[in-house]
């Protein structure tokens, strides 16, 4: 496979398929921190000791059980463009702190399922990513994984700390296991406050992106673990799948009942943000994500037919600067990009041929 | 409202994150928001919290920098002093955890649930430390077993740390 066809929209397995529960959750990620044992963290690291961390890197992926979970493809930041490594960073294939490190590559496999960044924060970041809600799946690809490179790399770890990182916000187990969430309706009552301020008393944190005022830009939330010390690793995914359930049934529920007690308050707000996004000449990312909730929850409950309910998770990651720019084969200016992103979501609209409003 | 940042454009990019029940703030304008890197990014990763949260520690808990003892402190393996990881929040070795160890064990302790790792165990290098911790559960359930005057089942325990002791010795 050639970077292209990873750079192309569609070829990740979680922006393609929708998995279990995908009405409210929309991926489903774990990432492993690890370290090799004597070496310099890459932050110190001289240029030379990074290039012999990503040899290791390479070995361990051709020679160790990790083959055979593979195959995987290496791609060094210094011979990407600055969009393609834009792309990979909205795909969620690599950080921005892979791009800064000096030395930083990506081992990718074909599905996106997984991929292993190389001398970012720490010398080896193994993440798995997947549609929907599936984090046991999730959390057990990440660990074979684990295994394999262990096989034939000397990890940093110590009986008392755990595996040793390189903030010690990572330290023990290394795991960060995390889900995004579409939660509209409790944003719209809003109850997302209160649920949410309750979670977090578990070890657990929350994140969303907030536009103006307190409405929360897609109503997207990322739930994940903040504890990586103290808890073995099933219990995190215990802890998180808890909270998970929790916030599914409150949505569901919400979603019900508002269905039944305004249903014209709820239709007028999804037929209005369908028709803007189908009719709009020039939209910028915040407005175009929010209008994207707005359909999808829609979608979720009836009210529009028709179109694919991939299409929020889709455009989230097409609409955003690089995608744009690696589409059109060109930079554009902020201006440029809202033009050309209206466009993008009209045509993908069309694309549905039966779409329609009930 | 105007960037936290810059304090001269207006605000437009708007994060809110509560971790253990405490909620953050931030309010940036788009430039100062992609300096701080790809906000959707750092929304996914929440890559923000975790430094706001340290260097909160540090700078305003008095304990850890009592405990910390000389800021000058240094790691003899990578050279790092315990002030230059308190401005950055990362160490530079894994020899880093031992040496800054009486600055960083209470910080742990306020960061993370405990200072004892639980978790998984390498397979390979791991070596007996998986047996050792298996040994230490069924020692315990053993103590337990007697309390309760189960001797049949405390039996089986016996035997069964007796194997593992042998393979431990192994
Ligand atoms: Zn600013
Ligand atoms: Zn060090």
């Amino acid at each position: 496979m050639s970077l292209e066809d990873y750079l192309a929209q569609n070829s990740a397995t979680w922006l393609k398929d929708d998995g279990p529960e995908s009405d409210i959750v929309i991926s489903s990620r774990v990432r492993i921190a690890r370290n090799l044992r004597g070496r310099i963290f890459p932050m110190l690291a001289t240029d030379q000791d990074k290039q012999e961390i990503l040899e290791a890197a390479a070995r361990a992926a051709k020679h160790s059980a990790l083959s055979k979970l593979g195959p995987f493809e290496l791609f060094a930041m210094r011979d990407l463009s600055e969009v393609d490594q834009q792309v990979l960073i909205e795909k969620h294939l690599i950080s921005p702190g892979l791009i800064e490190s000096s030395g930083g590559a990506v081992l990718l496999r074909p599905d996106e399922e997984v991929s292993i960044m190389v001398n970012e924060e720490d010398h080896l970041r193994i993440q798995c990513l997947l549609p929907g809600y599936q984090l046991e799946t999730t959390y057990r690809l990440a660990d074979q994984l684990d295994d394999g490179l262990e096989e034939m790399i000397d990890y940093a770890f110590d009986e008392e700390k755990g595996y040793l990182t390189a903030c010690p916000t990572n330290v023990g187990t290394g795991m960060r296991a995390s889900i995004m969430m579409h939660l509209p309706v409790l944003v719209l009552t809003g109850h997302i406050n209160r649920i949410l301020t309750a979670v977090t008393h578990v070890g657990l944190a929350v994140r969303g992106i907030y536009g103006e005022g307190s409405d929360a830009l897609g109503n997207l939330f990322q739930i994940s673990n903040q504890i990586t010390l103290g808890q073995t690793e099933q219990e995190i995914i215990g802890n998180l799948h808890g909270v998970a359930r929790q916030l599914i049934n409150h949505e569901r529920t919400a979603r019900q009942h508002l269905l039944q007690t305004n249903r014209v308050l709820l239709e007028d707000r999804v037929c209005r943000s369908f028709g803007i996004l189908a009719y709009a000449r020039q939209i910028d990312s915040k407005e175009a994500l929010s209008r994207l909730s707005d359909v999808r929850l829609g979608i979720d409950l009836g009210i529009i037919r028709g179109v694919s309910a991939g299409i929020l998770k889709e455009l989230m990651v097409a609409t955003q600067p690089g995608s744009l720019q690696k589409a059109a084969g060109q930079t554009m200016t902020p201006e440029e990009r809202d033009v050309r992103r209206a466009a993008l979501i009209r045509d993908r609209l069309r694309a549905d041929p039966s779409s329609s409003l009930q | 409202m105007m960037c936290e940042q810059c304090g001269n454009r207006t605000a437009t990019v708007h994060f809110t994150e509560i971790v253990q029940g405490e909620k953050n703030e931030f309010h940036l304008c788009e430039t100062c928001a992609k300096e701080k890197g790809y906000a959707a990014y750092q929304f996914m990763t929440g890559a923000f919290s975790v430094n706001q949260l340290l260097s909160g520690l540090m700078n305003l808990d008095p304990a850890v920098k009592q405990r910390a003892g000389s800021s000058q402190t240094r790691c003899e393996s990578c050279g790092l002093t315990f002030s230059q990881f308190s401005q950055i929040g990362r160490f530079g070795c894994a020899h880093c955890y031992e040496a800054f160890a009486p600055g960083l064990n209470p910080m742990l302790k306020k960061i993370q649930s405990s200072n004892q790792h639980v978790g998984k165990v390498p397979k390979r290098q791991g070596g007996t430390i998986a047996y050792r911790r298996e040994l230490t559960r069924l020692r315990q359930e053993l103590q337990t077993r007697i309390q309760q005057e189960q001797f049949e089942e405390a039996a089986r325990l016996r035997d069964q740390i007796r194997e593992l002791e042998t393979r431990v010795m192994e």
